[in-house]
């Protein structure tokens, strides 16, 4: 089914406007996706009826607002296929969500010795966490070799396992390549060995179906902000069984049963992990955009996106001094390139003076940048409200800039 | 020898052409970038580099005649372009000069505008670096 795009454009007003004078052309969705109309509504509301704190007020505002934030949760369960609310924890961004469990799963579960696994495709929020925890335990880290098109090789990551393995924390999917990680595969091979899995969906999440049942990871780590909600909220799903057994992460309010000063008992799952007065207003909010979301279909979503992405790599690929980045052909909407002989910032700046936004440099994957021998790439990503005629304005764009070095 | 304030109304006047359009003078820039002189491999080297900026950008600096004559070099076009215009006000200038200076023309220009903060602040390290250069080449000649 085709997308209806201009009703979905209109619903984003962030869109209806021009940069130097120029229609902006927004493609820097893999960083952040910009927000429909009604999250917008859905945090002003909040804010003008039914500001209070959540889950021990006794009035009715109280009341109310810890019935929408709960709404939410139980949301996101539905979103990803979870057994159960209470295995939905909610957090800072990805980044606090990988450094709740490295933080937690590791302090009482990794030890001297032990082996966590990561890729070459990593972000740095899935890379730091575990070097410091590698640092205060003595455990070491691995890394999975990936090819040259960007994809990792399987056989070596058979090869890293071991009865040491603690930890298997891999991208869902690239941030800087696009590339799809064949996480299922990974997740029962981690398993066969007795090993726990991560799976960093920051990018997976706003444009793949997924099912934390079906695909049995141990813990997804996510953010409200690729997928069309607020900036400053996260997620972490895990399996009840494991996060019952972690330690909490901060100590504070509502992670507690009892607090006397001689010993302090824990609250159940997910409070245990929720200490202080929650991001209340933008989990509301997320509601509105998982709303979105199903009112299109996610697999809806993935066709247009995948259209996109084809279209896309049809367009520049005719361009002289045009070379992809990331040649996998199963990938989430995101291009990476560079322009014979020239600098990726250069080309982002001549880019965003046509009012055409993307994100150039080193995508926070500096290790992955260097096994490519790249200083950095030009990106572009795209959303559910992108258009052809948008790439067509990328294309001719990037066709423009290349000439002045590919003539 | 122009001053550093007649450089920088040639600047002004140049830009005035361009208008508000950013596209041309993005272009503009870059195009100036191509004029630097020929820097050397050799000098590319880590003390060289100009801390505080988001591309890689090299700058020496030698004297002659008691005027300060500045070489450099960047990885980037558009930086080019932008330490371009930052030889072309300050060089050959005196070191008195360059540190009495007031680059006025960046801000007439617009130039926060052109380039954003974030290459703005790079922008700024590379000023400061020439003064340096040229507080070293003054007090060698008040020695």
């Amino acid at each position: 089914m085709a997308l209806d795009l201009n009703h979905i454009r209109s619903l984003f007003p962030v869109l209806h406007q021009e940069v130097y004078g120029k229609p902006l052309i927004y493609l820097d969705n893999a960083a952040t996706t910009q927000k429909p109309q009604a999250v917008l509504d859905a945090l002003s509301n909040y804010y003008s009826k039914d500001n209070s704190n959540i889950h021990r007020g006794a009035h009715a505002l109280a009341d109310r607002a810890t019935a929408y934030f709960e709404e939410t949760r139980e949301a996101i369960k539905i979103f990803i296929g979870a057994k159960e609310s209470a295995e939905i924890i909610f957090t800072k961004g990805t980044t606090e969500s990988i450094n709740l469990v490295a933080a937690t799963f590791g302090r009482k579960f990794i030890n001297e010795g032990d082996e966590i696994i990561i890729s070459t495709l990593e972000h740095h929020s899935n890379i730091v966490p575990w070097q410091m925890l590698c640092e205060e335990k003595g455990a070491i880290l691995k890394v999975i070799p990936i090819s040259d098109s960007g994809e990792i090789i399987f056989e070596e990551f058979e090869k890293l396992l071991s009865s040491k393995t603690k930890m298997v924390s891999v991208v869902h999917a690239s941030n800087a390549l696009g590339t799809i990680n064949p996480v299922k595969e990974i997740i029962q091979a981690a398993h066969k060995v007795g090993a726990k899995v991560l799976l960093d969906g920051a990018q997976s999440t706003s444009h793949l179906d997924i099912d934390v049942k079906e695909l049995d990871c141990d813990f997804l780590a996510f953010s409200a902000h690729k997928l069309y909600g607020p900036t400053g909220l996260g997620i972490l799903y895990g399996k009840r069984e494991i996060l019952e057994a972690m330690p909490p992460f901060q100590g504070g309010g509502e992670m507690i049963k009892e607090v006397t000063f001689e010993k302090t008992t824990y609250n159940e799952i997910p409070f245990k992990f929720e200490a202080g007065t929650p991001n209340i207003g933008d989990v509301i909010a997320f509601k509105a955009a998982l709303d979105f979301i199903d009112s299109i279909g996610k697999k809806n979503i993935k066709a247009h996106e995948d259209e996109l992405i084809a279209y896309a790599q049809e367009k520049l690929s005719a361009i002289k001094g045009f070379i992809p980045v990331g040649t996998v052909k199963d990938r989430v909407s995101v291009i990476s390139f560079g322009i014979k002989d020239m600098h990726p910032f250069d080309v982002g700046m001549m880019l965003d003076s046509k009012g055409i936004a993307v994100r150039t440099g080193h995508h926070c994957t500096q290790p992955l940048m260097k096994r490519l021998g790249l200083e950095g790439t030009v990106r572009a990503s795209f959303s559910v409200y992108n258009s052809k005629k948008e790439i067509d304005a990328l294309a001719e764009g990037v066709e423009k800039i290349a000439r002045i070095k590919n003539k | 020898m122009n001053s550093i304030q007649d450089i920088q109304e040639e600047i002004i006047s140049e830009f005035e052409i361009l208008g508000d359009d950013k596209e041309s003078t993005i272009y503009y820039i870059m195009e100036l970038g191509g004029n630097l002189p020929e820097f050397p491999e050799e000098s590319k080297i880590e003390e060289n580099i100009i801390k505080g900026c988001q591309s890689k950008v090299w700058l020496t600096a030698s004297e002659e005649d008691g005027r300060v004559q500045f070489q450099a070099d960047s990885n980037t076009d558009i930086t080019k372009g932008l330490i371009s215009l930052l030889i072309r006000v300050l060089g050959n200038q005196t070191p008195e000069a360059i540190l009495n200076s007031d680059l006025n023309f960046l801000q007439k220009i617009g130039m926060g505008n052109i380039i954003g903060s974030q290459r703005s602040n790079g922008l700024v390290s590379m000023i400061q670096q020439m003064k340096r250069y040229a507080l070293a080449f003054q007090a060698k000649q008040n020695a």
